[in-house]
């Protein structure tokens, strides 16, 4: 409950809405009772008297109320949509800039379908509690007290018997509500479930397909399914009674009204027409029973769904901007670890342990070591994607805790190691992290990422639409715009992180050409597995299990360090690889 | 119908230049389809129909509970009535009043269990139409070739099993029961009408023409405007999909603001398209009331007139203002109904859309299921486009005898993961034949032919689960001891040992929580334990280290001794000693041999050769 009341904030901006929409159900509500007047004034002066104006003059103001009627409904309707659209919308969008902003640690543990349950599902109903519940609430509270002042004031003893049945049916309600509520959360994260298992298939379509995997994952989902649909029927057979208990109550009301009320006039207390009015307000009490009722499952969904959108909205953002963070600025790009630990939430060993490194600015760093040794992760430190448990990461001498994200991301060109292009042409994602990139600045940087002659063979060129509605690229290809995409950008520290992975050795040594050219006065990290790509840096780093344990140019470490030579054996084999390089020269 | 651009029939819409060009292209999308949409709009509702069939005996049940439940609240009036009628008066009869109430007691106790089991049954109906439409929806996924997804955002996928067939249940759940109950009371009111006064009764319908013809307007403008809703919303979760996949590149940019803007614009775009059919369904209901009132006054004007000469009696037509009353209270309802049912059927448009979407690509009618291969493969004359208008594979054509190991080599985007795809079968050639064990790949069932092949994608995707889950995927009845020995044999067995709960660590969605080239092992154990008769490697080690290569490489050598395999590598240290090398330039097989056989030719293959080592030397 707390959370729907929280939820609420977002009907503040729409004040306005709602005072129109309360008008108009005021309005609504007038008309309403006139109505039966003029209708009565048109049989009783009309009709029965034979007088034909009568009739014509009570049936234009029929008609006249009708509009009025029908003008004010259609404004009480429309503005609640409105209402509950611009809950949703803001609410959406609060969604999404809090998940584009959390940080990485946090998407490495959810799943996009369940958060698009969130998202879409979840928001979709506090919507609707929104737009039919919350007003009706308000207007079921305002007509049961208007009918309680009036019930007390006429006779309280026969009040007293009919509005017994209030209590009883808000107590029902309670109970209900408190019987059937966690089970709307197992709906929600069902559903979030369901989502998940339909977007891992579509994402991995081709491994399901690769491994004939279709009836496992038909079972998977037929069970999620069935799980679902379960608990739906339930909360639906459980909450079945709610609504038909509430209507039963105002009727035993009645009953008791009649009988009591009915012993009185048979007595002579009271007279029938005291009974009779009675009678005709339990009438106007059962209309907002009616929506009590109906609303008391929905207000048990919402609450849930708020919970479930708030636990989102509330996320703890592991890399937060500091309150006075101050812009970086153009920086030099000198970059420096100091007894940098780290490691995953979750994780049994640390990804980095005590790692301390000095890159002057303008110096290229390869960073070498097995698959899994730490490598992504030293890197990841630098636009600070995860923040270190101890040690400083240091930009021109700055701590990269001590400045804006944008500032400090903005310095800094990367190329990720798993290659994601957006929906989109290739000029747009080239041009990525610098809209306002001219067309021939766009071609500059697909030139050097040797991209330029493939997107030339496409018959839209630039205009080639790639990603989730585009053609499809090879994953070199991919790669080859993600590194312009980096390029682009023009940054003082260029990180690539196993950005030719896919790429072909003729390929990659243009690339490379075109780097060297392009890296020289800025600090550049390459990650890579090929000792071609990386035995030009200035240093390379040697990482196993977190920990660095050598660093120095490729001919210092070709001398001095036996790992490294063996890393360079594995790539050329004995005998081969002389022969191969003497006929080369 | 023949699906245009995707099934929410919308160009792309993200950030940067195309925008606004990519819009109007929608829109005159959108109008040619409308047409053609309009015709499908009475095949949704039948379909939609169709699901019920199944239920009949239940809706035949709650039917007689609507009834019942209906009879029970007219009945209680009445019996109220007649207690103040006849008992209710200064010394009246408190027996009788006593009795009456006993009556009415009964007659509220059924009308709750009738009320009670009416909400239950068709709440159980809801869901369980629901859950069928969603199973259909996931089968359909599953049978649709991959062309298919290269070309819908997963998004608009998933909105329409999420968002549509929420709406669906809205209506099924809510309105359905609404709609019974009007009906009821509408013949009811009807029968006394023309009982009454047949000459009246006509006259009070004058109007319903009208009210009908406004209907079928209102509902195909409600239709259009919710088509739009449901289209919207598909673009709001394909947009967030799409940034939740791509947000570490987002924040990587500094582009998280954009693509928060590029959010708001659609989701604000889904609001109008929702407001707009606000505007037409409220503006319905009132519209439906002032008929109503006309109609009262059309009796009441024209009855006077009757009654003033003497036509018809004052009480008769004192009763029939009445009747109008009550007559055009259910008709709103249903009219009302029927406008709001337009959300339910667009959304189920989208829905049997998918369901309908041809499927270009499946079993042969007549396919037999592939017997245990040897593993001979054969390319003839194969050549292949994924666009018309860009040829990708020509006249490929080679042969891979059964053990054989083949290495194909060529630059990014020559066409080696094509050739693997159409292996697969992911793709149907768009010439010539692609035959394993000499059957044609088109007569023989595609599961019997990938149970066969163990793939290792390029991009090696895994599960959320955990590691010893997604290893087994490749053989589900592997014991842990043999989940592990393909771990070993991927090299993969180290790091797993070395994190928290081992083979049981849970891994996020796409392997989030293990390095990229720990993901390749998990993939390539996955592939292992699959012991295939046909292994492909697609870059399978691309991201790992080169001594983890090396001894995946030598433990691959011994367990797949026997098994024909593909490689796609650009080290070509790995590749080094294939029986054959298969290169690939543009699409063309322009050279194969032996690695030395290549090398002697002197051409591309032994080009990529001396460069490579050329640059790891000097
Ligand atoms: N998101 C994550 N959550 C938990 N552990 C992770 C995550 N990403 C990587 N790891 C673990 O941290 C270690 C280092 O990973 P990484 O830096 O990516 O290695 P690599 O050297 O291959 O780039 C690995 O053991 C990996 O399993
Ligand atoms: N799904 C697809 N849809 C359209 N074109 C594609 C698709 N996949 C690949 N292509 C195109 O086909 C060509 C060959 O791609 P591919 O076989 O992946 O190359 P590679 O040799 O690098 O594996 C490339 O030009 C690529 O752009
Ligand atoms: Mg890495």
């Amino acid at each position: 409950m707390k959370h729907l009341r929280r939820s609420l904030i977002f009907l503040r901006p729409n004040t306005l809405l709602m005072t129109g929409a309360i008008i108009s159900l005021v309005a609504v509500l007038v008309s309403n009772l006139l109505s039966p007047q003029y209708l009565q004034r048109a049989i009783d002066d009309g009709i029965s008297a034979g007088n034909q104006s009568a009739i014509m003059n009570a049936v234009i103001m029929l008609l006249l109320l009708a509009l009025l009627r029908g003008v004010f409904s259609f404004a009480q309707t429309y503005l609640l949509e409105r209402i509950s659209q611009n809950v949703a919308f803001d609410m959406r969008n609060l969604l999404f800039n809090k998940l584009s902003d959390l940080s990485f640690s946090y998407h490495d543990q959810q799943q996009t379908g369940q958060l698009m349950t969130r998202v879409t599902s979840d928001v979709e109903v506090i919507r609707q509690f929104v737009g039919q519940g919350l007003l009706n609430l308000v207007a079921a509270v305002i007509t049961v007290i208007g009918v309680i002042i009036v019930l007390v004031a006429t006779n309280w003893q026969l009040a007293i018997v009919e509005l017994l049945s209030i209590p009883i049916i808000f107590a029902l309600i309670g109970f209900f509500i408190s019987k059937v509520r966690p089970l709307f959360g197992v709906v929600q994260s069902r559903l979030g479930a369901l989502n998940t298992i339909l977007q891992e298939n579509l994402a991995g379509i081709r491994v399901v397909r690769a491994f004939a995997r279709e009836p496992y994952e038909q079972k998977r989902y037929l069970t999620m399914n069935e799980a679902l649909m379960d608990v739906n029927i339930t909360i639906n057979k459980r909450s079945s009674v709610a609504f038909p208990l509430t209507f039963l109550t105002v009727n035993v009301a009645t009953l008791l009204v009649v009988l009591v009320g009915g012993i009185k006039v048979i007595n002579g207390t009271i007279t029938v027409g005291t009974l009779v009015a009675f009678l005709s307000y339990l009438v106007v009490l059962i209309g907002p029973v009616f929506g009590i009722g109906f609303l008391a499952t929905a207000i048990g969904r919402a609450a849930v769904s708020a919970e479930r959108v708030f636990e989102v909205l509330d996320a703890r953002n592991e890399v937060e901007e500091k309150p006075g963070a101050r812009s970086l600025g153009q920086i030099r790009g000198d970059v420096e670890f100091r007894n940098v630990v780290f490691k995953f939430a979750g994780a049994e060993q640390q990804a980095l342990d005590d790692v301390s490194l000095h890159v002057p600015s303008g110096h290229t760093v390869a960073i070498m070591g097995r698959t899994g040794s730490g490598k992504s992760s030293i890197i990841n430190m630098i636009p600070r994607f995860y923040d270190p448990q101890s040690g400083q990461v240091l930009v021109d001498g700055i701590d990269v805790r001590d400045v804006t994200l944008d500032s400090l991301r903005g310095n800094i060109g990367m190329v990720l190691q798993d290659t994601v292009l957006f929906s989109g042409t290739i000029r747009d994602n080239i041009a990525y992290g610098r809209p306002e990139a001219t067309p021939d600045e766009v071609v500059a940087a697909a030139r050097a990422a040797q991209a330029d002659e493939f997107i030339g063979g496409f018959p839209d060129g630039y205009d080639t639409l790639v990603g989730e509605r585009g053609v499809g690229l090879s994953g070199g290809q991919k790669q080859r715009v993600a590194i312009a995409r980096a390029l682009l950008l023009n940054p003082r520290i260029l990180i690539l992180d196993d950005s030719t992975s896919a790429v072909d050795a003729e390929t990659e040594y243009q690339i490379q050409q075109a780097l060297d050219k392009l890296m020289r006065g800025r600090t550049s990290f390459v990650i890579a597995q090929r000792i071609s790509t990386v035995r030009n840096a200035d240093m390379i780093v040697l990482l196993d299990e977190g920990k660095i344990i050598a660093t120095g140019t490729h001919d210092d470490l070709l001398r001095e360090n036996a790992l490294y030579g063996e890393i360079v054996d594995s790539q050329l084999r004995k005998d081969e690889p002389v022969a191969a390089a003497e006929e080369a020269n | 119908m023949q699906r245009r651009g995707g099934p929410s029939g919308r160009g792309p819409q993200r950030g940067g230049g195309g925008g606004g060009r990519m819009d109007i292209a929608s829109l005159e999308y959108a109008a040619q389809l409308a047409d053609e949409k309009a015709a499908n709009a009475g095949g949704a509702a039948r379909r939609l129909l169709a699901y019920l069939i199944p239920f009949r005996s239940k809706l035949g049940l709650i039917l007689v509970m609507v009834l019942t439940s209906a009879a029970s609240q007219a009945v209680g009036p009445a019996l109220i009535g007649m207690a103040t009628d006849r008992f209710i008066k200064p010394n009246g009869d408190v027996t009788g009043l006593a009795l009456t109430m006993g009556g009415l007691a009964l007659v509220y106790a059924v009308g709750f269990f009738a009320a009670r089991s009416q909400i239950a049954l068709m709440g159980e109906v809801g869901q369980r139409l629901l859950s069928s439409i969603r199973v259909d929806i996931f089968q359909k996924v599953q049978r649709l070739p991959l062309g298919f997804f290269d070309k819908n955002p997963a998004g608009d996928l998933m909105s329409r099993l999420l968002n549509d067939t929420e709406v669906i249940q809205t209506f099924v759940g809510q309105a359905l029961v609404q709609v019974l109950g009007s009906v009821f009371s509408l013949v009811g009111i009807i029968v006394a009408m023309l009982i009454q006064s047949p000459l009246l009764a006509l006259v009070s319908f004058s109007v319903i023409p009208i009210m009908l013809i406004m209907t079928r307007i209102f509902s195909l403008w409600a239709r259009d405007a919710y088509r739009r809703t449901r289209e919207t919303i598909g673009d709001v979760s394909a947009n967030l999909q799409e940034e939740i996949a791509g947000i570490k590149v987002a924040q990587a940019f500094n582009r998280t603001q954009a693509g928060q803007q590029e959010f708001a614009r659609r989701n604000a775009l889904n609001r109008k398209a929702t407001m707009s059919a606000t505007a037409i369904t409220s503006a319905f209901q009132p519209l439906v009331d002032v008929l109503g009132t006309l109609a009262t006054a059309i009796v009441a004007g024209y009855g006077g007139y009757l009654a003033l000469q003497g036509r018809v009696s004052v009480g008769v037509l004192v009763a029939f203002v009445a009747y109008v009353q009550n007559l055009f209270r259910p008709l709103q309802l249903l009219s009302t109904a029927w406008t709001q049912a337009q959300a339910s059927l667009a959304a189920s448009e989208r829905i049997f859309e998918l369901i309908d979407t041809p499927i270009d690509l499946q079993d042969a009618p007549n396919a037999q299921p592939l017997p245990a291969v040897n593993g001979s493969v054969s390319f003839e004359n194969v050549s292949f486009a994924y666009d018309p208008a860009k040829p990708v594979l020509n006249n490929v054509s080679f042969t891979a005898e059964p053990g054989q190991t083949v290495a194909i080599v060529g630059p990014t985007g020559a066409g080696k993961t094509t050739v693997i795809s159409l292996l697969a079968r992911f793709y149907d050639v768009t010439a010539g034949t692609v035959r394993v064990d000499g059957h044609d790949l088109r007569t023989v069932t595609q599961a019997s032919l990938r149970s066969q092949m163990g793939i290792v994608p390029q991009d090696s995707f895994l599960f959320a689960g955990t590691i010893a889950d997604n290893i087994r995927y490749g053989r589900l009845d592997a014991t842990d001891a043999e989940v592990e020995a393909a771990a070993t044999a991927a090299n993969a067995h180290e790091f797993i040992a070395r994190t928290k709960d081992g083979y049981q660590s849970k891994i996020g969605e796409r392997g989030s929580g293990l390095s990229q080239g720990q993901r390749q092992l998990i993939g390539i154990a996955r592939a292992i334990l699959a012991a295939p008769r046909i292994l492909i490697l697609d870059e399978a080690t691309s991201s790992v280290d080169t001594r983890t290569e090396v001894l995946i490489q030598s433990a691959l050598n011994t367990l797949l001794k026997g098994r024909t395999s593909f490689v796609i590598a650009h080290r070509l240290s790995t590749i080094r000693q294939a029986d054959v090398i298969l290169v690939l330039d543009a699409g063309q097989l322009i050279e194969r041999g032996t690695h030395d056989e290549l090398v002697a030719l002197n051409g591309l293959y032994a080009e990529l050769y001396r460069r490579q080592f050329r640059y790891a030397q000097n």
